[in-house]
């Protein structure tokens, strides 16, 4: 027996008898519990087998089986197996032991399935509404299956749910939801003792455009145009995660050409975002000639892009089975004469920044985070590797074609803006390094392969790798091969939270600096 | 038209119709930020669209033109009205994008109305699955044309 099956098998017997029903599906284990059994199991896997939280699904299955779902992945990477927690919330009971208050990273995953399916979370620390800033919140369920559509919800007034300082010598400051630059919206509120950031409050959800519900009842291939839209600088991310999904589901496995050519679309959205976030971070402290270098590369970055595929961010490129886009030889000399070109101008651009005395200094050990702050909230991607946290699932949990590919995980230690600025310009050139590899190695081959019906209400996982982090989808189709739920869980809704934590401490003018650091979507976060 | 022909189109113009600068304020009602990138890569060294009159300004009370992207989400409807009534006259808004033209592939949900027009009268409609920032240019031509007209009525 090797050591996948071993530790299998030592957590099922762990469970004992509190195991109700053990179900075996490619490369996970759903394990159904009873929920008042959820803390000590979640808290077994979680702090004794090295267990960390994929993601956190409810679920309306009353139609199936009279009753509620939550759905609690977990993933042991040393394995590379999803062990998935599965318990049933009755209708006339729609409650769940809460397990925000000792592990923090299901503080959101919780509310958002209160705000969302109306189940509660009995013991969390704080159960104010997420996804929703208004006062008109009464029993309104929109992932319930019986709730009607009525059309876009409106809120009279807004409900206020932030702390309230009682401090003569705190001064509150409220940024946002509007900006002053073009960015998306999301409303924070400083508490602020001269001007050191006491306290930071987010609210976030202003883009919340009800995505998961509005999949339900789709077709496969009309949902991968909701999927590209998540988010725009991550689409490809979202839609191969989407298309492992679905081919997992499936059974599926897709040609080794499509999977190089995926490949190859997702470095080159790490390559245009990286590229110009590394720009951006400088504008969060003035440094003109970053931030312009950053915006030119990234701009000739995404004329690449339009000129390979027709869209300068790579949409629809990613089909069910495959790509939709082959690469003809011709367009293989053009990326590798403009990768040349980025090579060596980002290289000037890396070492003006990293040897600007002044820039050095603004980043160094601004809005550092510990590794400890970063595992406990389960951050991941670029915010997770500059804090120590060495996770990346393209080595971790390999998908596409990142098994035949060499290169190394990015890790830094000091966890502030520096350390995470220098993941970004490192993983710049490891995305060349692998774009090069897949350029030739690239297989002969079809690019697509047909998907057969997927076995109803069989659930399924696929995930990816973005420019922020590990995204990860979950996906459940009816009889008729149509989306009966989706769970899209992005990197940025991980890494949020410790946006808030970072900050603290920090004076009033980094905050912009620190927040450029993480580079979040809130797209993809609000969904 | 490449952006350079554009641009010397929108310096005449923005000349022409309002003494030589525009001033812009970019409102999201929830885009999936594509429409937002595109807008701020007018403002890279390749377009750098300050050049021909062009500034992005951070209140809507400096503001000639709200652009506006997304399909006005449940959480930003608010922050829509509000933001256009700060703005002072001539008020020109652009719907940027498929979602704020028409809700995109989104429509209309639970939490999305599907499009800004219900919310503000639009001046044009730019489509685009995000517009390229010509046509972004194209569309803030098109606006100074009808603000050309209303001021020749006299309104
Ligand atoms: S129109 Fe397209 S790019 Fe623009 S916000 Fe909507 S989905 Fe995003």
């Amino acid at each position: 027996m090797d050591s996948k099956r071993r530790m299998i098998k030592k957590i099922v017997q762990q469970l004992g008898n509190r195991l109700i029903d053990a179900k075996e599906q490619a490369n996970e284990t759903v394990l159904h519990i009873d929920k008042k059994d959820l803390p000590e199991i979640c808290q077994y896997l979680y702090q004794e087998q090295g267990a960390r939280l994929f993601t956190m699904v409810g679920n309306d299955e009353r139609q199936i089986n009279t009753m509620f779902a939550l759905y609690y992945v977990f993933v042991v990477d040393e394995i590379r197996h999803f062990m998935t927690i599965k318990i049933f919330v009755e209708e006339n009971d729609p409650t769940f032991p809460s397990l925000a208050a000792h592990m923090p990273a299901f503080n959101w995953y919780e509310r958002e399935v209160n705000d969302l399916l109306g189940l509660r979370a009995i013991g969390h620390p704080n159960r104010i509404p997420l996804i929703f800033h208004g006062d008109q919140m009464e029993a309104v369920y929109p992932l319930r299956k019986d709730y009607i559509e009525t059309g876009m919800l409106h809120f009279e007034n807004e409900a206020l749910h932030f702390v309230e300082y009682t401090g003569a010598d705190v001064t509150e400051i409220p940024v946002g939801p509007i900006h002053a630059g073009i960015i998306e919206p999301g409303h924070f509120r400083f508490g602020a003792v001269g001007d050191t950031v006491l306290h930071l409050d987010a609210r976030l959800f202003y883009t919340h455009r009800g995505i998961e519900k509005e999949l339900e009842g789709k077709t496969l291939e009309q949902a991968m145009f909701l999927i590209e839209r998540i988010c725009c600088v991550c689409n490809v991310s979202h839609a191969v995660a989407f298309a492992q999904a679905v081919e997992t589901a499936a059974n599926v496995t897709i040609p080794r050409r499509a999977a190089y050519i995926r490949t190859l679309y997702m470095e080159l959205e790490r390559l245009y975002n990286h590229v110009g976030d590394v720009g951006n971070i400088c504008a969060g402290y003035g440094f003109a000639v970053g931030n312009s270098q950053g915006a030119r590369m990234r701009e000739l970055l995404l004329r690449l892009n339009e000129e390979l595929t027709g869209h300068r961010y790579l949409r629809g490129v990613i089909a069910l089975g495959g790509v939709r886009q082959d690469i003809r030889k011709d367009e293989i000399d053009r990326i590798t004469n403009h990768l040349n070109e980025l090579d060596t101008d980002f290289q000037d651009l890396a070492d003006i920044l990293l040897n600007h005395e002044i820039a050095v200094d603004r980043m160094e050990t601004t809005g550092r985070l510990s590794l400890k702050q970063v595992t406990e909230l389960e951050a991941v991607g670029v915010a997770a590797r500059a804090s120590g946290r060495d996770i990346d699932c393209r080595r971790d949990l390999p998908y596409a074609a990142y098994d035949q590919l060499n290169f190394a995980v990015i890790v830094q230690e000091e966890g502030d803006v520096l350390a995470r600025i220098k993941v970004r310009i490192l993983e710049v050139f490891n995305s060349i390094l692998l774009i090069r590899q897949i350029l030739q190695d690239l297989p002969e081959g079809d690019i697509v392969t047909d998907i057969p019906k997927i076995q109803p209400y069989k659930t399924s996982l696929g995930w990816t790798e973005s420019a922020r982090g590990e995204n990860c989808h979950w996906l459940m189709v009816d009889q008729d091969n149509k989306i009966y739920r989706y769970r899209i869980r992005s990197a940025a809704y991980s890494n949020w939270p410790v946006v808030a934590v970072a900050v603290p401490g920090n004076i009033v003018p980094d905050f912009p600096l620190i927040n450029k650091s993480f580079e979040l979507c809130y797209s993809c976060c609000d969904r | 038209m490449n952006e350079e022909e554009l641009g010397t189109d929108l310096k005449k113009r923005i000349k022409e119709v309002l003494s030589g600068s525009l001033h812009i304020r970019h409102v999201d009602t929830g885009s999936c930020n594509g429409c937002d990138f595109e807008m701020s890569t007018l403002s890279n060294p390749i377009y750098d669209i300050s050049r021909f009159g062009v500034s992005f300004v951070p209140s809507p009370r400096q503001a000639d033109m709200l652009m506006v992207t997304g399909g006005v989400t449940s959480n930003l409807e608010k922050a829509l009205r509000i933001t256009y009534e700060a703005t002072p006259k001539p008020k020109m808004v652009l719907a940027i994008g498929a979602c704020a033209c028409g809700g995109g592939v989104f429509g209309e949900t639970y939490a999305n109305a599907g499009g800004i027009d219900p919310f503000v009268p639009v001046y044009v409609y730019v489509p685009g699955c995000p517009p390229r920032p010509q046509a972004l240019i194209q569309g803030i031509l098109l606006a100074l044309d009808q603000y050309e007209e209303v001021l020749k009525r006299g309104e």
